[in-house]
């Protein structure tokens, strides 16, 4: 006891590992052990050593504060929160939200966080998409499949992100022609320097109809699913359910639309003297920030994706091909179930980046939280250290809500082990 | 019962392979056809090669002005990539706005760096202690005053003038050498059993984790001022080095912790018994084994940081794409509709070419340590 | 050598107490070449095994023993001769594959147990999806497998949760409630602490007993000498030696054979 108590004396400096953990453990027992010298108790060594740690710290933050001071004063600025109920007076070149420059700042803020989720929602839809097709793309036995695959996503990620941003802003985006001579593209849309341009559905009151039957084959698809299984499971009768979720999702909305006679019109885009009037306008920041935020985390996606296959390991698919399951079956019932656990972790933490890389947009002038709080704001109002403050704040609710997310799926989902 | 037994008199010798397992046509039959389906992959494959390919090469070489080439031509209507435009700009992509006349300066700096940092870099070359100590200490203090000068009598360069890929490298090689041992710090802090200290180092990984690199360079870049005492200015490179080495740090240390965790718990324990107190057992035992696997973490760490060097333009500095994009909007002499793009074009080459050889040189560790690892 | 075979026939008879072998052929390999790539890893293997037949093949690593026993489920392709498993000559054909494959079980080295179900949905998975087997009755099969391997109390459990022998009781219990004719081994016990092997073997033997039609790849001789009707040699891809368990140890004739088996049976 008492070796184990000396040992202890180095134990404790100022970080205590894993070892200290079982020392202490050890110590903690009945003991007729000397007392030691007090500091070496590693209870106390430990209590004295964070109160330091504390005391450093406070000192450091209250000389912060003093020096913050001290240079507002000298630079007569003030501080406070106040400023978000005051008017904006600038204007938001892209906005989800009613906007105008009367508008007050905390409008703006909201403006901000909306663009921000707007094209992060998009991005990340667009970007799981095309980052699972290529990720199993490249485990693909096709040799042309694979190789395009694996430059795609070699050439992508060892790129900057604000480089492709600027690529396809500068270079692409901004090099098209002038809105006069637009090009057309398929479907009544257009694409000039302003953006894209597309035609706006407009549909009447009894649409909703359509949408209601589509919910509902949505519903009945789902259904169809559950008592597919419980068919199989108490008569072995198997049923084709993927086919029939199809022609359910197709028929179903399709005939209402029909019957009810709904009516979808479409504004579309017509060429004015200096514009477009009607349609939806896609301005090229945007366009930009969501290829260029799609094409780059569709490449990281992608890596994920096959090491997540690939880390199901292969005799799971000779055990379930010995057991004379199916190629379909194999993939549904055992494949998948085990990839999905190892892909999704990394996925959020993909989403969260494609999130937090939006912020890239303010060098486009893509008017996301970044862009509108710690730029024009910030600049107007002086307040730097709130509105930063302010910025910060809404990324890491983000990330403390997804991490909380993440934390209830990796606890249903891990692996019971001895 | 009939006798069932068997004995071989004559060994079979190998038989080469039928043709259709093994020789071009089986691979081509097994890689590009084995099925309808990849048939049809496979020719949509080339297709999609055929569209992309010709024109790609088109601009990028057949076409393209070479070094030599003048304007006129870059401006020509079938004109590819402008490779004039960049081989005229070439000094100020690398160097910025340094004086011409002392980018002897820079050079002996690029050449040290190599120098000693390759060798670090190969496994089997010896005496990799005095190699970091030179690198990690001697090195920087040299390239600082060949580079900012002022003293035996070199003229004296601010750090506004520094530009180019020297400012890119500098950033890099500076925020991942100083984020490595404040990252270790923050990693053994978050393990430790001290609430004080394991909240304080959570905290601080995690707050800089949740947020973009871009609202860390803001603060450095406006708030670190006013932290500061009345009357100090602050360096702008400096603050672009706080900003992305507090950065760079949070996830350095994850990837430690992660070292960390790898190694069992018996390690630490028979640490113990030998009667090693806590420093002597990280230090002896732990952190060598467990820098050793993350090295390819922090090798990937290095290539993302690497990257994010192209958001220090909001500090003001000019970086490698910050150079090259200033170039493209104001060389007016080299105006044409391909100049942007071919600038964008030389930037994603080059740190392509040295993103990719990291990474390479990451799978290559990877599979060293893990054969190592196995026997 | 009539004389010897007659007595150890006698022998064999009364120590294994098995059943009858069958006259019908249930695996039938005739010819077969296979390589990897430019490696020719089985050659010329010519095996007929009989209905309710117990054969251990056994030879030193590499010799392709494991190989030989994959292609019977087709778990490996073969690229000449012939495949017959209980009259299906297996080719390509995917729906002749999933035939072989219900009919013949397999239990790996490494357990293969689906980490993500539960024992009970382990053994239940492949009768439901496969065989079309309700699920009360599937389960009820599962449970009386799981007596038969003597863990039905592990049954909601998951396979990260049992020791080794445990998890390949399990898996051999996963293969029997497909129902199978053959079942294949392959060193159903290499990966185990060797405490744990005898529970294994002690599944496999009373298997034996029950007329099941077994190939094994194993290092266990005691197990070899036990139930099998038959011990394959296997070195270099082909078969060296082939005969009864009695004269194979004991009167083995291939000086491949003497080596490898004075080297095992110390």
């Amino acid at each position: 006891m008492l070796v184990a108590v000396k040992g202890d004396a180095w134990n404790s400096s100022v970080f205590g590992g894993l070892g200290t953990n079982h020392m202490t453990a050890l110590d903690s027992g009945p003991s007729t052990a000397p007392k030691t010298f007090f500091f070496n108790d590693p209870v106390i060594r430990g209590i004295v050593c964070q109160i330091v740690v504390a005391i450093i710290l406070v000192s450091f933050i209250v000389w912060i504060i003093g020096n913050t001071a001290a240079n507002l004063t000298a630079q007569n600025k003030t501080t406070g929160f106040d400023f978000l109920w005051k008017t904006a007076g600038f204007d938001i070149s892209f906005t989800l939200l009613p906007w105008t420059r009367a508008s007050i700042y905390w409008q703006a803020f909201l403006v901000g966080i909306t663009n921000t989720l707007l094209v992060a929602f998009i991005g990340i839809v667009a970007a799981t998409v095309l980052g699972f097709t290529i990720g199993i793309a490249r485990l693909s036995s096709n040799f042309i499949v694979s190789s395009l695959a694996t430059i795609y996503v070699e050439t992508i990620r060892n790129i900057p992100l604000l480089l492709q941003l600027f690529f396809w802003y500068f270079a692409v985006l901004n090099t098209m022609p002038a809105v006069r001579e637009s090009y057309e593209l398929p479907l009544d849309s257009f694409i000039n320097q302003r953006g894209i341009f597309v035609p706006k559905p407009m549909p009447d009151p009894q649409f909703a109809f359509v949408w209601i039957a589509l919910l509902v084959a949505i519903a009945a698809v789902f259904g169809l699913r559950y008592w597919v299984i419980r068919r199989l499971e108490t008569t072995g009768k198997r049923f084709p359910v993927f086919l029939t979720s199809v022609v359910v999702l197709v028929l179903l909305p399709a005939i209402v639309w029909l019957v009810s006679g709904a009516d979808l019109a479409f504004e579309i885009p017509v060429l004015e003297r200096f514009s477009f009037k009607g349609g939806v306008q896609l301005p090229p920041e945007f366009l930009a920030l969501l290829f260029g935020l799609t094409i780059y985390t569709a490449s990281f996606i992608a890596e994920t994706v096959r090491g997540g296959i690939q880390a199901v390991s292969h005799g799971q698919t000779e055990a379930a091909q010995s057991l004379g399951l199916k190629e379909g079956d194999r993939l549904q019932l055992v494949i998948v179930p085990q990839a999905m656990r190892v892909i999704v972790p990394p996925l959020t933490s993909q989403y969260l980046n494609l999130t937090k890389n939006s912020s890239l947009g303010a060098a486009i002038g893509y008017p996301e939280l970044v862009n509108v709080f710690s730029g024009t704001a910030l600049n107007q109002t002086g307040r730097a250290i709130e509105c930063i403050a302010l910025t910060m704040l809404v990324y890491l609710t983000f990330s403390l809500l997804t991490s909380a997310i993440m934390n209830w799926y990796n606890a249903r989902v891990s692996l019971v082990e001895r | 019962m009939t006798n069932i037994g068997f004995v071989r008199s004559e060994l079979i010798p190998a038989k080469p392979a039928p043709n259709r397992i093994s020789g071009p046509m089986a691979w081509v039959q097994k890689n590009l056809f084995a099925t309808p389906m990849d048939a049809v992959l496979t020719v949509f494959g080339m297709l999609f090669l055929l569209w992309i390919v010709p024109p790609l090469f088109n601009f990028v070489i057949g076409q393209a002005v070479g070094p030599s080439g003048t304007v006129e031509e870059c401006r020509a209507v079938d004109a590819g990539a402008c490779w004039a435009y960049i081989y005229n700009e070439m000094k100020f992509f690398i160097y910025g706005f340094f004086d011409i006349a002392e980018q002897w300066r820079p050079n002996i700096v690029f050449a040290l760096g190599a120098l000693l940092f390759v060798p670090l870099l190969i496994p089997k070359v010896p005496f990799k202690r005095v190699n970091a100590i030179l690198f990690l200490l001697v090195y920087p203090a040299v390239s600082y005053i060949l580079l900012a000068g002022g003293v035996f009598g070199l003229l004296e360069m601010p750090t506004q003038k520094w530009g180019g890929l020297l400012i890119t490298l500098i950033i890099s090689v500076v925020g991942i050498t100083l984020s490595f041992p404040l990252g270790i710090v923050l990693a053994l802090g978050r393990q430790s059993t001290l609430p004080v200290i394991k909240t304080l180092c959570v905290a601080f990984i995690e707050l800089i984790r949740a947020v973009p690199l871009i609202t860390i360079l803001f603060m450095a870049s406006i708030m670190l001022p006013l932290f500061m005492p009345q009357g100090t200015t602050m360096d702008k490179l400096l603050r672009a080095l706080v900003g992305v080495t507090l950065f760079t740090s949070a996830y350095m240390a994850e990837v430690v912790r992660g070292g960390l965790q790898a190694i069992p718990r018996g390690q630490y324990e028979a640490g113990a018994s030998l009667g090693l107190g806590y420093s002597q057992r990280m230090y002896f035992i732990i952190l060598p084994q467990a820098l050793k696997h993350v090295i390819p973490g922090i090798v990937n760490n290095f290539i993302s940081l690497f990257k994010d060097t192209s958001l220090v333009y909001i500090v003001g500095m000019k970086d490698l794409l910050e150079a090259v994009k200033t170039k493209n909007d104001s060389a007016l002499e080299w105006q044409s509709s391909n100049t942007a793009t071919t600038g964008y074009l030389f930037a994603a080459m080059v740190f392509w070419i040295f993103c990719f050889s990291m990474s390479r040189y990451s799978i290559f560790m990877e599979r060293r340590l893990n054969t190592g690892h196995k026997r | 050598m009539t004389q010897t075979s007659q007595t150890t026939a006698d022998q064999v008879q009364s120590a294994k107490k098995a059943p009858a072998i069958g006259t019908r052929p249930a695996i039938e390999i005739i010819g077969m070449h296979k390589w990897y790539s430019d490696f020719h890893v089985l050659r010329d293997i010519n095996l007929t095994v009989q209905d309710g037949e117990r054969i251990v093949i056994a030879g030193p690593s590499g010799s392709g023993k494991s190989t030989l026993i994959r292609c019977v489920n087709r778990l490996e392709e073969h690229q000449e001769g012939q495949i017959i498993v209980n009259g299906v000559e297996l080719t390509a054909d995917l729906k002749r594959i999933d035939e072989v494959r219900r009919e013949v079980g397999m239990v790996f080295q490494h357990f293969n147990l689906f980490p993500h179900l539960t024992i009970l949905q382990n053994l239940t998975l492949a009768p439901i999806w496969v065989r079309g087997i309700p699920k009360v009755e599937a389960e009820a099969t599962a449970m009386h497998y799981l007596e038969r391997v003597k863990i039905p109390e592990q049954a909601n459990k998951f396979p990260g949760q049992l020791s080794g022998g445990q998890q390949q009781r399990v898996a051999i219990a996963r293969s029997l409630c497909m129902q199978p004719k053959i079942m294949l081994f392959d060193e159903p016990t290499s990966a185990l602490d060797p405490e744990m092997v005898k529970e294994v073997l002690d599944v496999m033997i009373s298997l034996a007993e029950e007329g099941m039609t077994m190939i094994c790849v194993t290092h266990e001789m005691g197990f070899a000498h036990q139930v099998a009707n038959r011990v394959i040699f296997m070195d270099q891809g082909q078969i060296i030696e082939q005969n009864e368990p009695e004269q194979f140890f004991f009167n083995p004739q291939h000086d491949r054979t003497k080596l490898f088996l004075s080297q095992i049976l110390r």
